[in-house]
């Protein structure tokens, strides 16, 4: 297994936002998360990338424990992150953002003395093609629309080349037809990535979703399962499918 | 289109400073005192190309930049002064004497050497804001409370040195010397030389920024700025960045501070008191943030502005300042180097408006 987590447990001011008994997921596995808001799905992602400390529990990836590390030592052990609300760099160009995150060394003297290679201008721009950036290289990221910043995060998630990528709701905010080439992409990518992917968009689910499905539902795992498992459990539907339903929650 | 622009200006401030305006002094046009004055004013361009560093590209706020120039003024004051009372056959500085002090301090020995007191100058300021920077970046500190910590920081070594126990001549500061490496301070080359050195270590300051700032170092400087934490998500240490650029502005800072010194003549603790400590922010803030051309035009304009209007009415001058930094941060947030930008784009959006409308 790629990543083990036992017991992970993190409260906020005595509210349990997550109690994760087991969660496991395999090299290049592509995982979905699903459960209702505030299910904790991205204070889980939150504690894997180092954002969030957990309370108590264990997370190893690759073997080694990474829970209590910084940001930039997950970042370096293999762990990319796209946020929900998308993180980019306003002020600098498409390009600028791209090249910063390409994979390579990061310290301050490397960067200081940086010269780009071929090699590395073939990488950016085949990431740029494939998210169809090309045409906003040397716009700065600021001026993207909501979709394009999306884009942008994920492509920056991409050049990091990460072992594992933690996707927040990749598709909020886009048209359907984006939507569709956003899962087609992460379909791509899960042949040579792990992904986790937190999303609400069911139709987007049901895509992406060729694995397995986890629930969580107030912190808790639910059920994991295959997307037609999952579609048709009572229990999923009563907590999340059929929220429309509100006197079968109460029950 | 741009780097046309460019150029004209690098040109346009060559030829006024390196060749008008010493050729006005050398024609009798201009006097000794006004090419010194725009030799002190190359320095504290010299320092604000530091803050705009650390403010305008990493979005840091220090208020301790003026500490760090007067570190590189004190240094250089304090060798000039030994050297002045080994001359004139005396063991200690005069105001040691009135102390009632017999011996010269033990911090004060290393800067009977020229060598030293250039080396020390630099060190200390830059090991200073190492350690400062370590402590403040590790715990995380940003923003509005990390202004506030380095301005306490310099009221604090402003309050050091305002006593006559820390031996750096209190209230009064350093001043009344002689010589530099045995030539005398009040000739008229040798103001002429300090000016064209100061002139040149400008250039030589505003080169390496502008290539920091256009390094991929300089990007992420700008991504920390933007939006610090993705920074650490890819894999960047930003404490590392943070810390590299802070010492760098100190380093700045202190250069600037160290050729100030022998065209002044004086050193009080006066140069880095709260109001000091501000002003110096706001020259970057007037001719532009994040861009390294308005931080020496801010510095110089804002300088000349001040000698200008102090002579005018002395009175006002502050009124004049805050005035104006009220105005730049309402309306003109890019500064004097905006000011085109921010012009056009409001233009361009009323015109927008008004053919909707129509």
């Amino acid at each position: 297994m790629l990543l083990n987590v036992n017991n992970l447990s993190v409260s906020f001011g005595g509210v349990h936002a997550l109690n994760l008994d087991r969660f496991s997921l395999r090299d290049k596995e592509l995982r979905v998360i699903i459960g209702p808001n505030g299910a904790g799905k991205s204070t889980f992602l939150d504690i894997i990338c180092g954002k969030t400390k957990a309370d108590k529990g264990e997370i190893t990836f690759n073997g080694k424990s990474i829970l209590g590390k910084s940001e930039v030592k997950i970042a370096e052990a293999g762990i990319g992150r796209k946020f929900q609300k998308p993180s980019v760099f306003p002020g600098l160009t498409v390009y600028d953002n791209l090249l910063l995150a390409a994979k390579m060394k990061k310290d301050i003297f490397t960067s200081l003395f940086f010269k780009s290679t071929p090699a590395l201008e073939e990488k950016i721009h085949e990431v740029a093609v494939k998210l169809s950036l090309t045409n906003v290289m040397y716009k700065p990221a600021g001026d993207l629309s909501h979709g394009q910043k999306q884009w942008l995060e994920i492509a920056i998630v991409v050049l990091q080349d990460p072992t594992l990528m933690l996707i927040d709701e990749p598709a909020a905010g886009m048209s359907d037809e984006e939507t569709e080439k956003t899962g087609n992409l992460l379909l791509e990518l899960s042949k040579s990535h792990s992904i986790i992917v937190i999303e609400h968009d069911m139709k987007f689910v049901e895509q992406i979703a060729n694995e397995l499905v986890t629930v969580l539902v107030r912190g808790k795992r639910l059920m994991e399962g295959t997307f037609a498992e999952v579609k048709n459990d009572q229990r999923v539907i009563d907590c999340y499918l059929g929220r429309t339903n509100a006197q079968l929650e109460t029950l | 289109m741009k780097t046309k622009n460019n150029t004209l200006l690098y040109i346009l401030f060559i030829t006024f400073f390196a060749i008008l305006l010493p050729a006005g002094y050398l024609t009798g046009l201009l006097s000794v005192n006004t090419i010194s004055v725009w030799g002190r004013y190359f320095c504290f361009a010299i320092a604000a190309l530091g803050i705009d560093l650390i403010w305008g590209y990493t979005g840091i706020l220090s208020m301790c930049q003026a500490f760090f120039f007067c570190l590189g003024s004190y240094g250089i004051a304090m060798h000039l002064l030994l050297k002045k009372t080994v001359a004139s056959g005396a063991t200690l500085p005069d105001f040691m004497a009135w102390n009632k002090i017999d011996t010269l301090p033990f911090f004060w020995q290393p800067f009977h050497s020229f060598g030293w007191s250039i080396v020390l100058c630099l060190l200390i300021p830059a090991a200073f804001a190492f350690i400062v920077g370590l402590v403040l970046f590790r715990s995380r500190i940003k923003g509005v409370y990390m202004a506030i910590i380095t301005q306490a920081l310099t009221l604090a070594m402003w309050l050091i040195f305002l006593r006559n126990e820390t031996n750096l001549g209190g209230t009064n500061g350093i001043t009344d010397f002689n010589t530099i490496l045995g030539y005398p301070l009040s000739s008229s080359s040798v103001k002429l030389a300090l000016y064209l050195l100061s002139l040149s270590m400008l250039c030589a300051a505003y080169y390496c920024c502008y290539r920091i700032t256009h390094s991929k170092f300089g990007k992420v400087l700008q991504a920390i700025r933007d939006s610090e934490s993705r920074v650490s998500y890819t894999a960047y240490k930003v404490t590392d960045y943070k810390l590299a650029v802070f010492v760098v502005a100190a380093l700045l800072a202190a250069v600037g501070g160290m050729l100030y010194l022998p065209q002044t003549g004086i050193i009080t603790p006066g140069r880095m008191d709260v109001k000091a400590s501000v002003e110096m922010v706001m020259w970057v803030a007037l001719g532009g943030r994040g861009n390294l051309k308005g931080a020496v035009i801010g510095a110089l304009l804002v300088n000349f502005l001040y000698s200008i209007c102090t002579s005018l009415f002395p009175d006002s001058w502050l009124f004049i300042l805050g005035f104006l930094f009220v105005i730049t941060v309402l309306y003109f947030d890019k500064g004097f180097m905006g000011l085109g930008d921010t012009i056009r784009k409001k233009f361009s959006a009323t015109r927008l408006k008004t053919s909707q409308t129509h």
